[in-house]
C-alpha cells in the first residue's frame, strides 16, 4: 500500500518539476486591480487549505485509529445539536470574511469611470478590431503564427498562438477603458495581466478598464468559444510610456495616410495576372483559408468550397459583391471595411484562377472601389 | 396485478394488498430474450437497463475524452482539426451529462428506491418502461448527427447562441430534438419517483426514516420536474431562432444573446445539483455500513439537502460573470453562491462524525465512499474561490473551471456510482464481487483521475483557455502528463466492467445481508432480489 502512495505523490508532482517554464498560479499581473485580485485568489486559497487541513486531518485520523482491524468499537452517538450549530455558523463567518475584500475589489473593477482613453474592442471570428476614440486609429489584429507552425511542419516560436500581426497598443499610468462588442457570435477579451476577461456579446456593448503600471508586451487569449479557430484568436498589449505612445500615434497617423495615398494610387495601376495571383494567395491564406480552407475545398456542410462554386465560377459582380458586403445570416463578413480595394482586387482574382478555377477573370483595384466600397 | 391495482387506489388497505398478492405468480410468466428487456414492467429490469445504457454511454462519452487528450497531448494541431475537436468537447459533455450520470442515478433510483421503502414496484410500472426506451433513441439522434454533412453540434454543451443558431451546422435540429427526448425522459423519471415514494411507502415508513437516497432523490425528481421544461424551452427558442425566423437571441430582431445564458443557467445550475444530490444519499449510506455506526445528523442532512435545493434557482449567474452585469447582480449571485457552502459543508462534517470513533473496514465501496468524500470536498474548494466574482474574472473559461467541474462531477458523482456499485452488486447479482479485483480498480481509478484532473488547476491559473484544440509552448508539458493520466484512468474503467461480468457470472454466494454494518430493508431480502419483491409491505417498527 505503502509503495502505491509513493507513486501516486510522484505523479502528482512531476509535472511541476518537468514544467519549469509555466507559471503554477495566478500572475499578479501589472495593475493596482490584477494586484488586488491575485491577493484574494491567495487569500481564499489558504483559506481553503486550512480548512482542508483541518477536516482532511480529522478524517485520516479516524481512519488510521478507528479501525475494526485495530479493535475499535463504534461508540453510539449520532447527533449534537450543538456541534451541528457549531459547524454551521463557523462556516458562514468564515464565508463573511472572504465576502468583505471581494466586495471591495468588485466595486473598483466596475467603475470604468473617468477614463483618460476610451478603446472599442470588436470581435469577430476570429480575430480583434480595435478603434481608439478620440486618435482616429483603428486597425484589425490577427493571429501571425505561420500556418506551418500549427501544423508541425516548422519549429514552434516562442510565442506560438500568442503574437498578432498588429498590437494593442496602451499607454502605461491612464485610466483606459474598453467598450466591448462582437459583429457574430460571443467572444471574451482577456488579458490575464490586467485582471480584465468580459464577453464582447454581439449588439450589446459592455465596459471594462484598466490602468497598466509597467510597460512590457502582454498576451491573452479569446476565452469563450466561438466557433472553429476559437483558440486562435490571441490578444497582444504593448503597453507605453506616455511619451513611446505618442510617437506611436503620430507613425500611425503617418502610416495612415501614406496608406491612403498607396490605396488612391493603386486605383490607376493595373496588376499583371501573375501578381494579382501572387498577392491574391497571401491574401486568401491570411483571410480566408480559416474557413474556405487553404485547399479552397471548404468544410463540408459549415463553410462552403472555393473550388468550383458558383460563387467563384459564376458571374464576377455577385463574387464581388459576397465578399464586399458579406452574407447575412452566415458566417461570411462583409470584408469591404477589412480591406483595401487592392486586396479585394488579388484575392477575388486568386480564388477565380486558384485550384482549377482557371476563370482567366482578372480584376483590378478601380474595379472594386467602382463597385463602392 | 397489485402494482395496478396500487396505482388505482394509493390508499388502499394493507389486507387489500395482501389478498392481491396471491396473484403475483402470473408474473413469474414473463417473456423471455429480448421481449423480456423491451416489454419490462419490471423496475429492478428497468434499473438493469438504465445501469448498462449509463455505461455503454460512459465509455463512449469517454471515448471521445481520449480523442480530445490526444489532440492535446502536445501543442500543435496533429489528430483532428479544430471543428472536430469541438464536436467532440459538445458531445463528450452532452453524454456524460444526459447519457452517464443522469441515467445511473435513474437506474440506482428504480432498482433501489421501491426496495429500499417497502413498495411491489415504482408506482407507473408503464411509463418508467417508456422513459427508458426512449432514451436509446435519443442519443442515436444525437451520435448520428456525427455522420451528417457538417457534422454534430460543436457549439458546447452550453449552447451559447448565437453560436448555435446562426452559426450552427446544419444538424442543430437533431440535436435539439435529441434534448427535448432526453428531457421527457428525465421528467417521466422524476414523475415516478416522486409518485412512488409518495404514494407507496411500507406502513410506518415516515418521512423522517426514509433512507437518505430516497430522500435526496426525492428533492432531486423535484428539481427535474423544475428545470427540464426550461431546458426544453430554450432548445426550442434555438430551433425557432434558427429555422423559423424569430429572433430571441439575435439583438438584430430584438432579442439577447445574454438572455439564453440566463435561461441556460436557470436551467443549468439546478442541473448540477440533480447531479450531484443522490450521490449524497448514496455516501450517507455506505459511510454508516462500514463504519458500523448511525449516520450522524439524519435530520440535518434532509435540511442541508433541501437547502441546496432552494439555493439552486438562486445562483445560476455565477456561471455569467463576466457577460456583463450590474455590480448589485454579481454581488448577489457571489453571495448566494458562497451560502451553498453551508449546507454542503454540514454534509461532509456529518459524514466525517459518523465515521469518527466508529469500527471502520476498507473494502472497494468504502473505498469509493471516502475518495468521494475528499476529492468532491477539493471540487467544492475550487468551487468557493469561483463563486468570488473579482477571481472568477480570471479563472472563468479556464482549465481551472475544467478542474473544477471534473472534479465534482467525477470524483463526486461517478465516484459515488461506482460506490453504488459495488455496495448493491451482491443484493442485485447474488454473487459477491471480486474484492481484490475492487481494490485494484479503486486504486488505478483514483492515482489516474487525480493525475488527470489536478495538474488541469495550474494549467488554468497559468491562463490556458478550455474548449482549445491548440495551445502554447508553456502548456505542453503539464498537458502530457494530464493527458497520460486521462489514458490510465480511461483503461481503468475495463477492470470495472471485468469485474462486473465476472459477478454476474458466479463468485461466492452473497448473504441477504452481505455487510456488517448494512441497514435497510432492502438487506432484508434474499439476493439476489426475487424479481418480485416486497409484494406484501413489510412491517416498520
Amino acid at each position: 500500500m505503502k509503495r502505491v502512495w509513493y507513486i501516486f505523490l510522484a505523479l502528482l508532482f512531476t509535472p511541476y518539476v518537468l514544467a519549469a517554464e509555466m507559471p503554477l498560479n495566478m500572475t499578479k499581473g501589472v495593475t493596482d486591480i490584477s494586484g488586488q485580485v491575485y491577493n484574494l485568489h491567495m487569500t481564499i486559497l489558504y483559506i481553503c487549505c486550512a480548512i482542508g487541513v483541518v477536516v482532511f486531518g480529522v478524517m485520516i485520523y479516524s481512519m488510521i485509529n478507528h479501525r475494526k482491524s485495530k479493535g475499535a468499537i463504534a461508540a453510539n452517538f449520532h447527533e449534537s445539536t450543538k456541534v451541528e450549530i457549531a459547524w454551521t455558523i463557523a462556516p458562514f463567518i468564515i464565508l463573511i470574511i472572504m465576502a468583505i475584500p471581494a466586495t471591495k475589489t468588485l466595486i473598483a473593477m466596475e467603475d470604468p469611470s473617468d477614463a483618460d482613453i476610451t478603446i472599442k474592442i470588436t470581435g469577430s471570428q476570429w480575430k480583434w478590431h480595435y478603434s481608439y476614440f478620440d486618435q482616429d486609429i483603428e486597425f484589425y489584429s490577427l493571429l501571425s503564427t505561420p500556418r506551418a507552425q500549427i501544423e508541425g511542419t516548422e519549429e514552434k516560436g516562442e510565442n506560438y498562438l500568442l503574437e498578432v500581426d498588429k498590437p494593442l497598443v496602451l499607454p502605461i499610468n491612464k485610466k483606459v477603458r474598453f467598450l466591448m462588442t462582437s459583429e457574430d457570435v460571443i467572444h471574451s477579451w482577456w488579458v490575464p495581466a490586467f485582471a480584465v476577461k468580459k464577453d464582447a456579446n454581439p449588439g450589446f456593448i459592455n465596459e471594462a478598464w484598466t490602468r497598466i503600471d509597467i510597460p512590457g508586451t502582454y498576451r491573452g487569449q479569446c476565452a469563450e468559444l466561438c466557433g472553429k479557430d476559437h483558440g486562435f484568436m490571441p490578444i497582444v498589449v504593448e503597453a507605453l510610456s506616455q511619451a513611446d505612445f505618442d510617437i506611436w500615434v503620430a507613425e500611425q497617423k503617418n502610416q495612415a495616410s501614406t496608406a491612403a495615398a498607396e490605396a488612391e494610387a493603386s486605383l490607376s495601376k493595373s496588376l499583371s495576372m501573375d501578381e494579382l495571383m501572387a498577392q491574391g494567395e497571401q491574401v486568401y491564406m491570411s483571410r480566408c483559408a480559416a474557413c474556405h480552407q487553404p485547399n479552397g475545398m471548404g468544410l463540408p456542410g459549415v463553410f462552403p468550397p472555393m473550388k468550383g462554386s458558383p460563387i467563384t465560377t459564376g458571374p464576377l459582380m455577385d463574387h464581388l459583391e459576397i465578399v464586399i458586403n458579406g452574407k447575412a445570416g452566415t458566417a461570411m463578413q462583409a470584408f469591404g471595411k477589412q480591406l483595401t480595394a487592392q486586396e479585394i482586387a488579388t484575392v477575388i482574382t486568386y480564388e477565380r484562377n486558384a485550384w482549377d478555377n482557371n476563370t482567366g477573370d482578372m480584376i483590378q483595384a478601380a474595379d472594386v472601389s467602382q463597385h463602392g466600397q | 396485478m397489485n402494482t395496478l391495482t396500487r396505482e388505482a387506489e394509493p390508499n388502499m388497505e394493507i389486507g387489500q394488498v395482501e389478498a392481491a398478492s396471491d396473484h403475483q405468480d402470473e408474473h413469474q410468466q414473463h417473456p423471455s430474450g429480448i421481449k423480456r428487456w423491451l416489454f419490462t414492467t419490471n423496475h429492478k429490469d428497468i434499473g438493469t437497463l438504465y445501469l448498462w445504457f449509463s455505461f455503454i454511454m460512459f465509455l463512449t462519452g469517454g471515448a471521445m475524452a481520449m480523442v480530445i487528450r490526444a489532440e492535446l497531448f502536445q501543442p500543435g494541431l496533429q489528430l483532428i482539426e479544430p471543428n472536430f475537436f469541438n464536436q467532440m468537447t459538445t458531445i463528450h459533455g452532452l453524454i456524460m451529462v444526459f447519457g452517464a450520470v443522469m441515467p445511473a442515478f435513474t437506474g440506482l433510483a428504480n432498482w433501489l428506491i421501491p426496495m429500499m421503502i417497502g413498495a411491489p414496484d415504482m408506482a407507473l410500472p408503464r411509463m418508467n418502461n417508456w422513459s427508458f426506451w426512449i432514451l436509446p433513441f435519443a442519443f442515436t439522434i444525437l451520435l448520428s448527427s456525427l455522420f451528417m454533412e457538417g457534422g454534430g453540434p460543436n457549439f458546447g454543451w452550453t449552447f451559447y447562441a448565437p453560436l448555435s443558431t446562426t452559426y450552427s451546422p446544419d444538424s442543430t435540429a437533431l440535436f435539439v430534438f435529441s434534448i427535448h427526448i432526453m428531457g421527457i425522459s428525465s421528467i417521466m423519471g422524476a414523475i415516478n419517483v416522486i409518485v412512488t415514494i409518495v404514494n407507496m411507502r411500507a406502513p410506518g415508513m415516515t418521512w423522517m426514516k426514509l433512507p437518505l437516497f430516497v430522500w435526496t432523490w426525492l428533492i432531486t425528481a423535484f428539481l427535474l420536474i423544475a428545470v427540464m421544461p426550461v431546458l426544453a424551452g430554450v432548445v426550442t427558442m434555438v430551433l425557432t431562432d434558427k429555422y423559423f425566423g424569430t429572433s430571441f437571441f439575435d439583438a438584430a430582431g430584438g432579442g439577447d444573446p445574454v438572455m439564453f445564458q440566463h435561461i441556460f443557467w436557470f436551467f443549468g445550475h439546478p442541473e448540477v445539483y440533480i447531479m450531484i444530490l443522490p450521490s449524497f444519499g448514496i455516501i450517507s449510506a455506505i459511510v454508516p455500513t462500514f463504519s458500523r455506526k448511525r449516520l450522524f445528523g439524519y435530520a440535518s442532512m434532509v435540511y442541508a439537502t433541501s437547502s441546496i435545493a432552494i439555493l439552486s434557482f438562486l445562483v445560476w449567474a455565477h456561471h455569467m460573470f463576466t457577460t456583463g452585469m450590474p455590480v448589485f447582480a454579481e454581488l448577489f449571485f457571489m453571495y448566494c453562491t458562497m451560502l451553498i457552502a453551508v449546507p454542503t459543508g454540514v454534509k461532509v462534517f456529518n459524514w466525517i462524525a459518523t465515521m469518527w470513533r466508529g469500527s471502520l473496514t476498507f473494502e472497494t465501496p468504502m473505498l469509493f465512499a471516502i475518495a468521494f468524500i475528499i476529492l468532491f470536498t477539493i471540487g467544492g474548494f475550487s468551487g468557493i474561490m469561483l463563486a468570488i466574482t473579482p477571481a472568477d474574472f480570471q479563472y472563468h473559461d479556464t482549465y481551472f473551471v475544467v478542474a473544477h467541474f471534473h472534479y465534482v462531477l467525477v470524483t463526486g458523482a461517478i465516484f459515488s456510482i461506482m460506490a453504488a456499485a459495488y455496495y448493491w452488486l451482491p443484493k442485485w447479482t447474488g454473487n459477491m464481487y471480486d474484492e481484490r479485483l475492487g481494490k485494484i480498480h479503486f486504486w488505478c481509478s483514483v492515482i489516474s483521475v487525480n493525475v488527470l484532473f489536478f495538474p488541469m488547476h495550474f494549467l488554468g491559473l497559468a491562463g490556458m483557455p478550455r474548449r482549445i484544440p491548440d495551445y502554447a509552448v508553456q502548456f505542453a508539458d503539464v498537458n502530457q502528463i494530464v493527458s497520460i493520466g486521462g489514458f490510465a484512468f480511461g483503461l481503468s474503467q475495463f477492470i470495472f466492467l471485468a469485474l462486473v461480468i465476472k459477478c454476474i457470472r458466479g463468485g461466492e454466494k452473497a448473504a441477504a445481508k452481505p455487510w456488517e454494518g448494512a441497514e435497510g430493508l432492502e438487506w432484508t431480502l434474499p439476493s439476489p432480489a426475487p424479481y418480485h419483491s416486497f409484494t406484501t409491505p413489510p412491517e416498520i417498527k
